[in-house]
């Protein structure tokens, strides 16, 4: 077995970007936690870091919307926002090109994955490495799954995304950590940005944390959409991540921070074998 | 109505430094490479962010244009508040508006 971490973590802009709007003990209450998260990561000795975002028209656009994607680059820039609005420094983050492919050739056996050799973070990456490697120091391999232009893939096939890129995990020699980031409820960048319907995120992690893949795929979009707003739509990647793990998950971290616009998140998960 | 040109252009204009150069320095020369009606080139050349919004833009893609404008990010929340006071609710997409004009939940 070389999937050796796996978690969960928001990753708003305004965790960085209007930090100064949060209260502070409020913020940093959160990101303490998220730098905890990177201790966690760091003490698994990770090769590599899989993050599974879902990006925001930073690569990828409706001319050609991949459904999955995975960088295969060994360098990729981020933020690709103004930095001094995401406030977080743009920078060169290490690759590894060559792992990306052993990995997208097995995930391609089971999903139809687009490779991208070339990717700038957006901050669906920026803001997790931000806090999770401040320092950079373990090469990143970014995969998306499109939940910004409907039509969407649907969660039956993010769950076989999660499943693909554990088998490949596991096929390699490398150590490889998997973290994947999104929101729950959230209605951004609308005039409702702040709003969160805390309910439906405990609801969803409730079902995450017992990794109750039945409950997790029975959401439909219209659903989500009404109840979690069109951020919603970004449970996608919790999605993969469970069935990547395999295990149980435990939430380290969950307050609504109305200012970041989501209810922020940090969540671990046990790493098993599924038998079903 | 070319939604679709309003938004390949926000795309290409925030990942793009020379797009950026091209809105400061010949605006006109770069919007008529895209299928643009007269009101969305209208919104774009005057900044109209409230007219974006309420034409379907999505909000990931509007959002910095609105910082690129030079907006504070409670100016850019109000602007899109005023867009549909102007101009009604929004008429596409996924980024409409389900509070009141006056629940600032977060404040802003």
């Amino acid at each position: 077995m070389s999937l050796v971490f796996a978690g969960i973590c928001s990753h708003a802009p305004g965790i960085t970007g209007r930090a100064e709007l949060a209260d502070p003990a409020l913020k940093e209450s959160f990101h303490a936690a998220f730098r905890h998260m990177g201790d966690q990561l760091h003490a698994a000795r990770p090769d590599a870091l899989i993050v599974v975002g879902a990006e925001h028209f930073g690569n990828f656009f409706m001319n050609n919307m991949p459904a999955f994607a995975i960088g295969m680059s060994d360098q990729y820039e981020g933020p690709i926002e103004d930095p001094a609005w995401l406030k977080i420094e743009r920078r060169s983050i290490a690759g590894n090109a060559a792992l990306s492919k052993r990995l997208i050739v097995e995930v391609m056996n089971s999903v139809d994955v687009a490779y991208a050799e070339e990717w700038k973070f957006d901050h669906a990456i920026s803001v997790p490495l931000h806090f999770l490697t401040p320092k950079y120091d373990i090469p990143v391999i970014p995969a998306n799954i499109n939940c910004q232009g409907p039509p969407l893939a649907p969660l039956h096939r993010a769950w076989a995304f999660g499943e693909a890129l554990r088998r490949a995990a596991d096929l390699v020699p490398e150590r490889i950590a998997i973290v994947a980031t999104g929101g729950i409820s959230h209605w951004p960048a609308t005039p409702d940005s702040g709003k969160i319907n805390e309910a439906w995120d405990r609801e969803f992690l409730q079902r995450w944390g017992r990794n109750d893949k039945a409950a997790l795929l029975s959401y439909t979009d219209v659903e989500t959409y009404r109840d979690g707003g069109q951020g919603g739509f970004e449970i996608r990647t919790f999605i993969a991540l469970a069935a990547a793990a395999g295990g149980q998950g435990s939430v380290q971290y969950f307050k609504p921070i109305p200012i970041f616009a989501v209810s922020c998140t940090i969540g671990t998960m046990s790493i098993q074998c599924r038998t079903s | 109505m070319s939604l679709y040109g309003l938004q390949k252009f926000l795309y290409e204009l925030n990942r793009n430094p020379r797009t950026q150069t091209r809105y400061q320095e010949e605006r006109a020369a770069l919007l008529q490479e895209y299928p643009l009606d007269e009101q969305e080139r209208a919104a774009i050349d005057s900044g109209d962010i409230g007219l974006i919004y309420v034409l379907g833009a999505n909000g990931q893609l509007l959002m910095h244009f609105a910082a690129f404008l030079g907006m504070p990010w409670p100016s850019y929340i109000q602007a899109m508040r005023e867009g549909v006071v102007r101009y009604g609710p929004v008429r596409a997409g996924v980024y409409t508006m389900t509070l009141g004009l006056d629940e600032k939940v977060a404040g802003v």
